[in-house]
């Protein structure tokens, strides 16, 4: 159960988050990009062993989207910050 | 009788004799006995069967690290799969072996002794394969299960959250010590053990701290602790999990004087130390597992804990020092060792000083026990030659394995020390540390020293005074395996894995450690490769060419010994876990004898209102047909709403819809779809502007939370600086829905200012007003394909809102009406489901709407992967209609469609089957394999009794052309 320090509501445990997927590139204009950069941006999220991005919801606390720096081993949390 | 109790010593209580019953027979014990020492004390060799071959086996270990008898309790304290050696007696206790059938003694499964050939490692893979695993199944998990789940759910339970500046895992010599510094000064001090009493290896063996006997030291220091208000200190209370920032999982078992049968605590630490100890480790020979084999650890701790000798003419086995002390501590108890069997050459003299007397054998090894019921004899070879000494106890030394596992679940990393021949902690992952015996202390001055220092580290004091103790020195040469070992030298006794098995697997090419322990089951399961987990990767490492550090470890699971399922739930059990939410009618629903339903994130609906004499069917029927033909009102409390609110909010809704919504004008709404960027259709609804600014999201009533989810994200993540304020108003609302031909009527007695004319108030359009005096928000949508008022009212209003419309249409007819019917309603109408035709794999053009997908430039989420997907020629499943040939045919929703109904690949699925009432007969929706192409043929439904024919139509039974509901 990670302990996730909220930048508005402080240290919270995982119970009152969603996780929301691994923190993806800035949606691109779909009209700008070939089908195979399309699908690139759309299916190969990172998944390293190592230090990710990644987005949880604050669904049972302030309902902020946050974006967390984390290492899949340690599972430390290095960054919160609110949004992308 | 191979095993007694000895006159005096002990910290047993003879002065309170307890009667317990184990297998079914009656025996006695004292207060301070575990079931395994009252066990052997009375006698009994055979305590066990094991998990697979079902060989017959006795008590091997003193503690947690015992393999072999699992047991079961039974009456009032029933609790499956329970370690015999760290099960209190108390009186009354019943318990039986938890594998055998009808006994230990006497077992049926044994049979599978002689067929052990044909069930080697990976047989589960290789054997029942054919012709399906489902045939075999139940027989096998009848045969391997351990242990049986108790009869009666029991909830005596509970869960407790705590912090603590230092949580200390442990209280050994080193967790004592350390507890003892950090509540001294000050710190709040969890300290969690796992034994019936504080003391760890010290009560197995005599020793001394500060020049008293260790144990006056133990109750000292509890003593002290127990004076302090800042430290709480749990015996019987196993920290089981080590999970991500620093959160451990403890399970306490029956808290004294509490009334509860266990307590779960979750405890967020700032620092943790890991004061687990060494478990001694088997070695493998042949028969290694015979009753009467033990662990030399566990003969010293039944010696002189718990006053019983295990047997009367023993052997040692050994291939490092600390089984001297035990050869001294069993001649001193009166058992003949007959001879101290070390697989070194040379034996250091400090170990042989210990056993004056005792003939020491160096450079031999034991290959074999003997005996048909329990040890009668070991085979003893060396330099070529080799023959046997009668014994009836082999005490087994193969080193000590520090206790890694809760070290290890922290992802903190491990390090080979050579001198000890086992791995220890390296560097910690969290706010960790280890000391004494599980980071690789020898000696009990040593483990003292690392406790008090681990505590000042941890806190950052100062150095403190730590009592003096002895250091015996300790050496060892590794063990894993005796040259011959085979199909009956076991290196996991619990899961029943042997040499054989290893080497099994390494000749079919498992050669990584973590496939070694897949293939044989080696290290899994509640063992957690306790006493066997290291012999394997040394015997791997041996067969391999490698060192043991080049092949490295498993990972260590939780829970590292059994837990209760109570303690991890404690209350959150039975209907507390997911409360229901219930709309402001629910009392009023279940009066009328309403049948309520979930109705998608955990909402309570009717699902029809039977009358008397009326058969399902016949309700539902009923209630579809007052819709039909004349006017019904539901309880749409529970659909899912979100105002939109800022200047960007239009924008931003056509982003997530595939139709535009900025360009609506107030009082005006529109379907449309929303998509996941995969271009699958993720919810559908309806989009209301209320103003100028304000926006109305209807969503379906189970997908609400995952909308409001989506729509954050992407308001939050993508588009931060847009000005738009989502707000879930789902429970601000409650509404009663009018739908049917009459609807109009109804509303207009039940007394309303809005203008109800088509002109006035079209289809797709919202107006706020009164209605029965009461404020009101109405919205002209349909579910059900008839003219239809959706009145949305505060929900305090509710109960008289529907009042009111229940009296106002008294005379048309009106009905409450149930889910049944509305689905009914709107598969005859053709109208999507969630979860039914939306199953997450289905894009606008599967279901026949490509016309809700806007044609402009302008880009909307998902567009781009559906135009992708419609780019490929690829043939898709596709919504059509149906009706089964046999108008009486029912086909059960989910079922499965083949070409020609033979069992084949699947080329779709029912997603809905109902009895029209417009057409009097049964029909349906599906999802098919090219289906729009095939309207008008044949397809075949294909179920248990045989293929239904049915034939295939326009997804649409009833008014396409939408008259009715634009009426």
């Amino acid at each position: 159960m990670l302990l996730i320090d909220c930048p508005f509501c402080g240290k919270r445990t995982e119970s009152e988050f969603a996780y929301g997927g691994p923190a993806l590139a800035p949606r691109p204009d779909p009209a700008a990009l070939t089908d195979a950069e399309w699908v690139d941006w759309l299916t190969v999220p990172p998944n390293p062993l190592g230090w990710v991005e990644e987005r949880w919801w604050h669904a049972r606390g302030c309902g902020a989207w946050l974006t967390l720096r984390r290492h899949t081993v340690t599972h430390e949390i290095a960054e919160v910050r609110h949004g992308r | 009788m191979a095993g007694d109790r000895l006159p005096s010593r002990g910290r047993i209580d003879r002065s309170r004799p307890l009667r317990f019953r184990f297998d079914g027979r009656d025996y006695t014990g004292f207060h301070g006995d575990t079931l395994a020492s009252a066990l052997l004390a009375n006698g009994v060799r055979i305590t066990a069967r094991s998990f697979k071959y079902h060989r017959a086996r006795g008590i091997i270990g003193a503690g947690v690290e015992e393999p072999a008898t699992l047991v079961e309790l039974e009456g009032d304290a029933a609790s499956g799969n329970r370690i015999a050696t760290t099960v209190p007696l108390v009186e009354g206790l019943s318990a039986r072996a938890v594998h055998a059938w009808p006994s230990a003694r006497f077992d049926l499964g044994a049979v599978n002794q002689l067929i052990a050939r044909l069930i080697p490692a990976g047989f589960y893979y290789k054997t029942f394969k054919w012709p399906d695993w489902h045939l075999f199944e139940p027989a096998i998990r009848r045969a391997a299960g351990l242990g049986a789940v108790p009869p009666a759910f029991d909830d005596s339970y509970e869960t407790r959250h705590a912090h603590a500046d230092l949580l200390i895992a442990g209280a050994g010599p080193a967790g004592l010590m350390a507890a003892l510094v950090a509540g001294r000064a000050g710190a709040r001090v969890l300290l969690m053990d796992e034994g019936i009493e504080a003391g760890g290896s010290l009560l197995a063996h005599k020793a001394a701290i500060g020049g008293r006997d260790a144990l006056d030291w133990v109750a000292g220091a509890v003593a002290e602790l127990a004076a302090m208000p800042n430290v709480t200190h749990l015996q019987d209370a196993t920290a089981w999990a080590y999970r991500e920032h620093n959160l451990l999982m403890v399970h306490e078992r029956a808290p004294r004087a509490d009334g509860l049968r266990g307590r779960g605590w979750r405890v967020r630490a700032r620092q943790v130390l890991v004061a687990t100890g060494a478990i001694e480790r088997i070695i493998g020979f042949d028969g290694n597992d015979r009753p009467g084999v033990m662990l030399a650890s566990a003969v010293q701790a039944h010696l002189n804990r718990w006053a019983v000798r295990p047997g009367r003419r023993a052997v040692v086995f050994t291939n490092n020092d600390s089984a001297y002390t035990v050869a001294a501590d069993m001649a001193a108890a009166g058992i003949a060792v007959a001879a101290i069997v070390d697989s070194r050459a040379s034996v250091p003299g400090t170990a042989r000083a210990q056993v004056r007397g005792i003939e020491v054998l160096p450079g031999h090894l034991v290959t074999q026990t003997h005996g048909a019921r329990g040890l009668r004899a070991v085979s003893v070879t060396a330099g070529g030659r080799s023959w046997r000494i009668p014994c009836d106890l082999l005490a087994v030394s193969g080193g000590w394995t520090p206790s890694v596992h809760l070290w290890s679940q922290s992802r903190s990393s491990l390090r080979w020390d050579d001198a000890l021949s086992a791995f220890v902690p390296d560097r910690p992952a969290q706010a960790v540390t280890a000391a004494g015996a599980a980071a690789g202390a020898t000696g009990l001055g040593q483990a003292l020293r690392q406790g008090a220092e681990a505590a000042c580290a941890a806190l950052g004091l100062p150095a403190p005074e730590v009592p003096q103790a002895e250091d015996a020195p300790y050496a060892i040469e590794p063990l894993w395996t005796v040259p011959g070992a085979g199909a009956k030298a076991f290196v996991d006794i619990q899961n029943d894995v042997t040499v054989a098995d290893l080497e099994l697997a390494l000749r079919e090419g498992y050669g990584a450690i973590e496939h070694v322990k897949r293939y044989t089951t080696g290290g899994m399961a509640m063992d957690q490769g306790k006493t066997g987990n290291l012999t394997i990767v040394g015997a791997v490492a041996e067969r391999l060419g490698l060192t043991p550090p080049e092949i490295g470890t498993t990972t260590y699971r939780p829970p590292y010994t059994p837990v209760d399922f109570g303690a991890v739930a404690g209350q959150q059990a039975g209907p507390v876990v997911l409360p229901y939410r219930h709309t402001p009618l629910t009392a009023w629903h279940k009066a009328q004898g309403a049948v309520m339903y979930e109705a998608g994130a955990r909402w309570r609906r009717p699902g029809y209102y039977p009358r008397e004499g009326e058969s399902f069917q016949q309700t539902v029927d009923r209630e579809a047909r007052t819709v039909r033909q004349g006017v019904g009102v539901y309880d749409g409390a529970p659909l899912g709403k979100y105002l939109l609110r800022g200047a960007d909010a239009g924008r931003f809704l056509d982003l997530v819809y595939t139709r535009p919504m900025s360009g609506l004008r107030p009082g005006q709404g529109r379907y449309a779809l929303m998509l996941t960027e995969d271009g699958l259709i993720f919810d559908d609804g309806v989009c209301f502007r209320l103003d100028e600014g304000r926006f109305l999201v209807s969503t379906s009533t189970g997908n609400a939370d995952a909308v409001g989810q989506a729509l954050e994200k992407l308001l939050q993540v993508e588009r931060l600086d847009w000005d738009v304020t989502i707000t879930n108003i789902t429970g601000q609302w409650g509404n009663a829905t009018l739908c049917g031909p009459l609807a109009r009527d109804v509303l207009r007695a039940a007394g309303t200012d809005i203008d109800l004319s088509g002109q006035a108030f079209p289809f797709m359009a919202i107006r706020d007003g009164s209605v029965a005096g009461l404020r009101a928000r109405v919205a002209r949508v349909s579910f059900t394909g008839e003219l239809s008022f959706e009145i949305n009212v505060r929900p305090r209003d509710l109960p008289a809102l529907w009042q009111a419309v229940l009296e106002a249409g008294a005379a048309q007819g009106i009905a409450p009406i149930g889910s049944e019917a509305n689905h009914v309603l709107r598969v005859e109408k053709g109208f999507l489901s969630l979860g039914h035709e939306v199953d997450g794999t289905a894009d606008p053009y599967d279901l026949g709407m490509g016309w809700a997908m806007a044609k402009g430039p302008a880009d909307f989420i998902g567009k781009r992967s559906v135009l992708l997907r419609r780019s490929s020629d690829r043939p898709r499943r596709e919504l059509v209609g149906f009706r089964p040939v046999d108008p009486e045919r029912q086909v059960p929703e989910g079922a499965p469609l083949t070409p020609q109904g033979r069992k084949e690949a699947t080329e779709g699925f029912v997603t809905a089957c109902v009895r029209s009432v417009v057409e009097d007969r049964w029909l349906g929706l599906a999802l098919l394999m090219d289906g729009r192409a095939r309207i008008g043929q044949t397809a075949h439904v294909r179920l248990p009794e045989g293929a239904v024919a049915v034939t295939l139509c326009e997804p649409v039974f009833h008014d396409p052309s939408g008259e009715r509901l634009r009426s």
